[in-house]
């Protein structure tokens, strides 16, 4: 007796595939068509300089000073104004967590992502410049003599950057946060833990993993800075960011193939950066955070 | 053993709330609740659900501020005192273990914020796991264990801090049935292993009526009656004790006559002989209640009209209509169906009557 052969079709969706799977066809379409193919294109073109070796775009990025260091400019923005933002997000969210007008509050630190960035950089040039509120009250309550310089500069972005940059990693840092069961705060409570030792030892690391994912989207985010380093900052200075360098390469010099170079190397770095965030949150504990099996 | 710590100094002392009320913005969750526990009492907290009595456990608990009204714990007043100073065990309906623990680093939490030395703590935790039948568990993260195990965790973590008082809030509602009556049995031996004074919070009669040496039944947000499972189940107070106690059939009826021993009350056209618990006026409006069981179709009393019924096992239960409207839940010991029309009675000692 023989075992009828079973259709292959009942062998697909064993395996997970079957006619729903061809909904995800949409979405991989447009991850070809819109990422993987231009990151080849990106690679291809950025391995062939107009002259010299295949590797000609690399080796004029890291051979110029100038160019070189908008790595380094750039992490000196997106590494702190990241990190500022997270430091101010988990005890907004904490706080609100508890409260009932959450959608309220959350409206109102949300606001800024709605406005754009050359809003943001507008309303920062009028407001932390010389003749601005920021430096007028502060002199007339006589901190200061004279008026500090906070625009087109390191800080006027610094500050571009957490302002818009701030949204983001709140919302996500509040669904981190609200997404622990506050039963857990509770029982630490009724087992003699204060409010120091509740947050040391459960809240926190129930919540690295997702604030080290926070992280990553936020920096990444950060690290393409490009409108307020060029509106607020100094940009053939010390906001001299890596992508107002590809955009020179690419669109002042017509250079396309050191302009991809300069692309991928931005990609490269960011890589490294949330690899690295990464690498560290798979040595947490990352399971369920809740208290129960439900 | 060995040395205490100074929350369990507060053993064997008596728990007492008085007057304890709590309002959430204009809603009285607490309306005055008075309770005396005795060291080593198990109260078990019955009601339905909204009756207070998890707001109760969680004000004992120090989890929700009282709005009025103080708790003593051997005459020191601790109401004032936050959750982590009073040193109370709490069991939680989600049992709220901490996921990124083993089940010994949970059971072993409470120890280490009282900073017991390690090698008392590592003693004690092996306790409180033996004590709930979980040593060979201990290393596994709560998320890889069974519901039942869980909520021995939870369980071990409560009690290996030897809490004057453990609060346990529906710790069962999670458990499939089989679970929860094996349950039972184990927190009851728990509690006598330890001698802590225990108040376990339930919707639950059976629950109730089987573990506890006291029983409180909440309602609203006030005590309704208090007594052992033997007085509420055989003397409920009120209608509506008497209907969480299981007598799930209630009718009105009038007094006919009465003699001090035997009532005879008019309900739905028929003269039922009630045995008299206390004085009853010859015209006064009553409501009887029964239990289904007490219940049964016969060859004479009320007749009914079966709307449905229920074989299980030995005998059918069922619920019927009277021709005055009123519903009765009866058994039967032959077959009975939907639509059938059966005569009902019931023993005159199994009836309760409360004057209206």
């Amino acid at each position: 007796m023989t075992a009828a052969p079973i259709p292959l079709r009942l062998r697909l969706a064993a395996r997970g595939l079957d006619g729903t799977t061809l909904l995800a066809a949409p979405a991989l379409l447009a991850l070809l068509a819109l990422f993987i193919y231009p990151f080849a294109y990106g690679v291809a073109v950025s391995l062939s300089p107009k002259a010299g070796p295949f590797y000609d775009s690399y080796r004029r990025f890291f051979a110029d000073p100038f160019m070189r260091e908008t790595v380094g400019h750039t992490l000196a923005l997106a590494l702190p104004t990241t990190l500022l933002s997270l430091m101010l997000a988990v005890p907004i969210a904490f706080r609100v967590r508890l409260m009932r007008r959450q959608r309220l509050l959350t409206t109102i630190l949300v606001l800024p992502v709605t406005l754009g960035t050359v809003l943001v950089a507008q309303g920062l040039l009028t407001y932390l410049g010389p003749p601005g509120w920021f430096n007028r009250v502060l002199m007339w309550a006589g901190v200061l003599s004279g008026p500090v310089k906070l625009t087109n500069n390191y800080w006027g972005v610094f500050a571009s950057l957490v302002i818009t940059g701030f949204p983001f990693t709140f919302l996500l840092t509040l669904s981190a946060v609200s997404g622990i069961d506050p039963a857990l705060e509770q029982a630490a409570a009724t087992l003699g833990a204060g409010a120091r030792r509740r947050f040391l030892r459960i809240f926190w690391p129930l919540l690295l993993p997702g604030l080290a994912v926070t992280f990553c989207l936020s920096f990444v985010q950060a690290f393409a800075v490009f409108p307020s380093a060029v509106l607020l900052g100094a940009p053939a200075g010390s906001t001299h960011v890596i992508s107002i360098a590809a955009y020179h390469a690419a669109f002042e010099q017509y250079d396309a193939s050191l302009g991809a170079a300069i692309a991928m190397i931005m990609g490269a770095v960011q890589l490294g950066v949330v690899g690295v965030v990464l690498g560290a949150r798979s040595l947490l504990y990352r399971g369920p955070v809740g208290g129960t099996k439900g | 053993m060995d040395t205490q710590p100074s929350p369990t100094a507060t053993r064997g002392a008596t728990l007492e709330l008085r007057g304890l009320r709590r309002d959430f913005g204009g809603f009285a969750a607490l309306k005055g609740l008075d309770l005396a526990i005795a060291p080593g009492e198990f109260v078990a907290l019955l009601g339905p659900s909204g009756c207070g009595k998890t707001t109760a456990l969680n004000c004992i608990a120090g989890l929700s501020p009282l709005s009025g009204g103080a708790i003593t714990l051997g005459g020191r007043r601790i109401d004032r005192l936050p959750p982590e100073r009073r040193g109370f065990g709490m069991v939680f309906q989600s049992y709220a273990l901490f996921p990124h623990m083993s089940a010994r680093r949970n059971v072993g939490f409470g120890l280490d914020m009282q900073r017991v030395p390690r090698r008392e703590a590592e003693a004690r935790i092996d306790e409180a796991l033996a004590l709930v039948h979980l040593g060979s568990q201990a290393d596994k993260l709560p998320g890889q264990m069974s519901g039942g195990q869980q909520q021995r965790v939870a369980i071990a973590r409560a009690v290996v801090i030897r809490p004057p008082v453990v609060l346990m809030d529906e710790p069962l509602s999670n458990l499939d049935a089989k679970l929860r009556l094996e349950m039972r049995a184990e927190i009851r031996r728990i509690h006598d292993a330890i001698g802590s004074t225990t108040i376990y919070v339930t919707h639950d009669q059976d629950e109730a009526l089987s573990m506890a040496d006291r029983i409180v039944v909440m309602r609203e947000g006030a005590i309704r009656q208090t007594g052992t499972p033997a007085e509420l189940y055989e003397r409920p107070a009120y209608p509506d004790v008497a209907e969480f106690m299981g007598f799930r059939t209630r009718m009105t009826g009038r007094v006919v006559s009465a003699d001090g021993v035997m009532a005879h009350v008019e309900t739905c056209g028929t003269t039922v002989p009630v045995a008299q618990r206390g004085p009853l006026l010859a015209g006064a409006d009553v409501t009887l209640m029964v239990r289904p069981e007490d219940i049964v179709a016969g060859p004479a009393g009320i007749a009914a009209v079966v709307r449905i019924a229920e074989y299980r096992g030995r005998a059918f239960f069922g619920a019927a209509t009277t021709d005055c409207g009123a519903e009765l839940f009866f058994r039967s010991d032959r077959a009975v169906r939907a639509g059938d029309r059966v005569l009902l009675a019931a023993r005159p000692e199994q009836i309760l009557s409360y004057t209206a």
